[in-house]
């Protein structure tokens, strides 16, 4: 008696002939749009996109309408749709990434983070400054708003998960209604309550304070997120090997948690890096190196880029602030790539 | 040999049982809290602060500082303020307009995005667009303001141009003069393109959490795709998109130095989107502070405080949307 054998058969995944249809009408799709912007008014780019979507609805909805019926019709229109939707909103992120790029190269040059712009305007040669001053700026303010903002931040998160008082809900509806305080309000805040009435100059630690604010949700929440993970076990066995509350979450909880919290912190970091709103208004926006945030108007990121867009106008002027937002984006995937990383290993 | 009875030692006595928390717990319980009230403290003191420098300008102005829009101060000779007029009417209109505009065109490409990368796409595909759209939500906004100036507005007003020539007949799209850069419409596309990373980061996420024997049933009954996501996604995830949509709006209406680039301010109420004038509240607030006396310094303050209450509103409705109706279904 001979036995067969069965090969493994995967119904639900797409079989040849199907990958085969859909790309068929994907061409089908793509001539007949080209054949539509040849022929009839349509033309351009947009024209060539707006008939590409219609002929790709048209053409699934009659394939499939002829051989699986009128809900496969129907189905296949929302993956249309779907699909559509993702790469319209992938065009802009590349649009801004090649931009960023094919622009800011022309303002690199090897001094770039090391010189200032004491002695130089933004109209100068670009090799005659940098942004070091922008640079040392932007990591003084942000370092000092990560040193407050963590223990709140984390403070705030062990209160949602570990303490979980009477108050938990409103705290975290607060939280969130903190991460959507627009970025503006928070520099006319730390104008209204320090500059004026106390300080009565801008420095760098204003900035700070305002980016404390833009801060702390984003810590609160992250933080938060990376706790509730932490496996309820973990706590019981502090608690049973007669740990106190306190004994558990600064012996146990927290250690877990470490990457979790790094996490928090660069992603706060990326947060408020390219904040440029509140810095307008309450850094003073110097053109020297500032090593004191306590004293005299201080440089940064944001605002190199912003005032190189804004007083200039010659070529220089655009390639530094373009070169500008390239390190600042730099920054950003570079602490997001660090954030997946982190994120991406388990508790423990 | 036996031990007398009376020479064991004694047992040490029980410890207490009792509820109440060592003195070390409830320490690390008062600082928690104190911690964790932060962010009331912070948000208590920024309508303090705002008030105590702009309440006197909205009661001089009253209502008039929200209906009406000029904003002029008049100075005499000695340059002391002579007359002074500020209203925001216009910037609040140009806020809501394209926020508006952000809403509609963002709202349902974020959604369908968020079904795509649920639904349809799967591993290594789906990590990658993840961590993409993620990676946008974190670009700073000078970014987004910058990239429309230079690249994004030639486009948008060329479709501008489009829709006024076909669709000039309905007001909206009506224009007193074909001046086409810079108006709410283009401010509101790259609102648009700002918060559809985050809206479609928080749809993805509610729409992760549909039940899955829900799903299951659907497609065991017969279900396609879109007769399972009709049947079972939406109706369980509305809330959390509604949510969701206005958190994006919440952001559209506090952007700053996005819509400063991309938005003439013109100090006129103009309901025209296609026409190049507007403003929006914090754009004006960045535009007026540089050149700003101490009397004005004040009524940005209020407009500060108008701008902050309206975004505390809309962050309340969204929670509310989110956590009543998010992640129940009916």
């Amino acid at each position: 008696m001979t036995q067969t054998i069965p090969t493994p058969q995967r119904p639900w995944q797409p079989s040849k002939t199907d990958r085969f249809e859909t790309l068929g009408v994907l061409v089908a799709s793509f001539v007949l749009a080209g054949l539509t912007v040849e022929f009839t008014g349509l033309n351009g780019k947009l024209g060539f996109v707006v008939s590409l979507f219609f002929s790709l609805l048209i053409l699934n909805y009659g394939f499939y309408f002829q051989k699986q019926g009128k809900a496969a019709a129907k189905d296949s229109l929302l993956q249309v749709f779907t699909v559509m939707a993702i790469v319209l909103t992938l065009i802009p992120i590349t649009s801004i990434i090649a931009t960023v790029v094919s622009k800011g190269y022309k303002g690199l040059h090897w001094g770039i983070l090391t010189k200032d712009m004491a002695l130089a305007s933004v109209n100068d040669p670009i090799v005659a400054g940098g942004l070091g001053h922008a640079l040392v700026g932007t990591i003084l303010m942000v370092g000092g708003a990560l040193i407050i903002s963590f223990p709140i931040g984390v403070l705030t998160a062990l209160y949602l998960t570990e303490i979980r008082g009477p108050l938990t809900r409103p705290i975290r509806f607060l939280v969130q209604a903190m991460s959507g305080v627009p970025s503006i309000v928070a520099g006319l805040f730390i104008l209204s309550s320090l500059v004026y009435p106390v300080t009565k100059a801008l420095s760098g630690m204003m900035g700070s304070l305002a980016l404390t604010i833009l801060m702390i949700p984003t810590i609160a929440r992250t933080a938060e997120e990376m706790l509730i993970l932490i496996p309820n076990e973990l706590r019981e066995a502090g608690v049973a090997l007669g740990g106190t509350q306190w004994r558990t979450v600064a012996g146990v909880i927290l250690p877990a948690a470490k990457s979790g919290l790094v996490t928090a912190i660069i992603l706060g970091i990326a947060r408020i890096i390219g904040e440029t709103a509140p810095l307008l208004l309450v850094t003073g926006g110097g053109d020297a190196l500032n090593l004191n945030p306590t004293e005299g108007a201080m440089g940064s990121l944001p605002y190199y880029i912003w005032k190189s867009f804004l007083t200039g106008g010659t070529p220089e002027a655009f390639a530094r602030a373009w070169a500008g937002m390239l390190v600042l984006l730099s920054f950003i995937f570079i602490l997001f790539g660090l954030a997946r990383y982190l994120s991406g290993r388990k508790v423990g | 040999m036996s031990v007398e009875l009376s020479e064991r030692p004694a047992p040490p006595a029980p410890r207490e049982i009792t509820t109440q928390p060592r003195r070390s717990d409830q320490i690390f319980r008062i600082v928690v809290t104190i911690g964790g009230m932060a962010s009331l403290v912070i948000l208590g003191l920024i309508a303090l602060f705002l008030s105590i420098k702009g309440l006197h300008i909205l009661t001089e102005e009253k209502l008039g500082f929200i209906t009406g829009s000029a904003w002029e101060v008049i100075t005499d000779d000695t340059g002391s303020i002579a007359e002074s007029k500020f209203g925001i009417g216009a910037m609040l209109v140009g806020t809501f307009l394209s926020a508006m505009i952000a809403i509609l065109v963002g709202v349902p490409i974020s959604v369908l995005s968020a079904l795509y990368l649920t639904f349809y796409a799967n591993g290594k595909v789906k990590k990658f667009l993840i961590s993409v759209i993620d990676l946008m939500a974190a670009f700073p906004s000078l970014l987004f303001g910058f990239w429309g100036f230079f690249v994004f507005m030639s486009s948008a007003e060329y479709w501008a141009k489009l829709i006024n020539k076909y669709l000039g007949f309905i007001p909206f799209f009506d224009v007193p003069t074909p001046i086409f850069e810079r108006s709410p419409f283009i401010a509101g596309l790259v609102l648009a393109i700002m918060i559809i990373p985050i809206v479609t980061s928080i749809s993805r996420e509610i729409f992760d959490q549909t039940p899955l024997d829900r799903i299951q049933a659907a497609y065991a009954l017969g279900a396609t795709r879109l007769a399972m996501i009709k049947a079972v996604v939406i109706p369980f995830g509305r809330g959390g998109i509604i949510g969701g949509a206005m958190l994006g709006l919440g952001r559209a209406m506090g952007e700053t130095v996005a819509v400063y680039t991309v938005l003439n301010v013109v100090y006129q109420i103009n309901w025209q989107i296609l026409f190049g004038a507007g403003g929006n509240v914090a754009s004006l607030i960045l535009l007026k502070f540089g050149e700003a006396g101490p009397a004005e310094v004040d009524a940005l303050m209020a407009a500060g405080l108008v701008l902050f209450i309206l975004t505390l509103l809309v962050n309340a409705v969204a929670d509310l949307l989110i956590n009543r109706f998010g992640g129940k279904g009916r």
